[in-house]
């Protein structure tokens, strides 16, 4: 009897049910983050400004916009490949990278802008959690677009099939959970 | 041989289940310029900001249920996801019952 080798006792893929421990620690990091965010706001409550007053807010509406486009991107191109249609996961995760790629780019330009008007980490203390907040995340963007490229090199070489495309799962569950951490650091650091 | 046709049925199942990722796109498109509007609203304060995280939840929930495909996976991966998630609401509730009275009356 053949034995899947990535299929474990409870009738998981080891793979997947890794990357999902892995989130559940990222959970954590995040809520860390986000409950000392909480914390150094009320203690600042008569010096912090309204978000809209310094952010900026339209720029960083249309990036939202793009990471959700690029989940969607991602998503389909997974659809793609579990219909036998291989140069559809192609598409998908090259609009995923080139989007993740512009997503990054947005948020080095606002960070750009922002220090060229003196909102640095260390000019106040809206400035250290806004940087540290959206730093991490844009760490773990970087290191999803670094991933995805990985993963786009290794469809092209023909790779995943419809019976095998855990990569394109796994890399997909990471990828979503950082565009689900910037819908909640979105709604925090810049509409409330 | 078993368990990998076992597999291979696992990943029909996925496919006939697949979502409407289309409509799951235009939900998140939708409530996204519906937080930016709610953000602008000339509300009181504390209503605008439980419409905001109302809106964000609703958005979170429908990328980690449809996009994740939590929706459709075992109870085993439900428990991993629902105990730091209990943890982090525990944890974001009690820091802001903690930091409530420094709001101003």
């Amino acid at each position: 009897m053949e034995h899947d080798p990535h299929t474990g006792a409870i009738g998981i893929d080891t793979r997947k049910l890794g990357m999902w421990i892995f989130l559940a620690s990222e959970i954590m990091f995040f809520s860390g983050l986000i409950g000392a965010y909480i914390v150094l706001r009320f203690a600042n409550l008569e010096s912090w400004p309204h978000p809209a007053t310094v952010l900026n807010l339209p720029l960083t509406g249309v990036n939202t916009f793009i990471l959700i486009c690029s989940s969607a991107t991602l998503v389909l191109g997974l659809a793609s490949i579990q219909r036998g249609y291989k140069e559809g996961l192609q598409v998908g995760l090259f609009l995923t990278v080139l989007l993740g790629s512009i997503f990054l780019s947005i948020q080095f330009h606002e960070y750009h802008e922002l220090v060229r008007d003196g909102f640095t980490i260390s000019s106040s203390i809206f400035g250290s959690c806004f940087f540290t907040l959206t730093g991490f995340h844009g760490a773990h963007v970087l290191a999803g677009v670094i991933w995805l490229i990985v993963v786009l090199i290794r469809c092209a070489k023909g790779y995943f099939t419809p019976g095998e495309y855990a990569g394109v799962e796994i890399v997909g569950l990471y990828w979503h959970f950082v565009d689900l951490v910037w819908i909640i650091l979105f709604t925090i650091l810049y509409l409330v | 041989m078993e368990q990998v046709q076992q597999s291979n049925v696992t990943s029909q199942e996925a496919v006939h289940q697949r979502p409407n990722y289309a409509a799951i796109f235009w939900a998140l498109l939708i409530l996204t310029i519906l937080e930016i509007i709610v953000a602008n609203l000339p509300a009181s304060k504390p209503l605008a900001v439980a419409g905001l995280v109302f809106l964000a939840i609703v958005k979170a929930s429908l990328v980690a249920l449809f996009y994740m495909h939590l929706k459709f996976e075992k109870f085993v991966i439900y428990l991993i996801v629902i105990f730091p998630l209990f943890l982090a609401v525990v944890l974001t509730l009690m820091i802001l019952a903690d930091q409530a009275p420094k709001l101003p009356a």
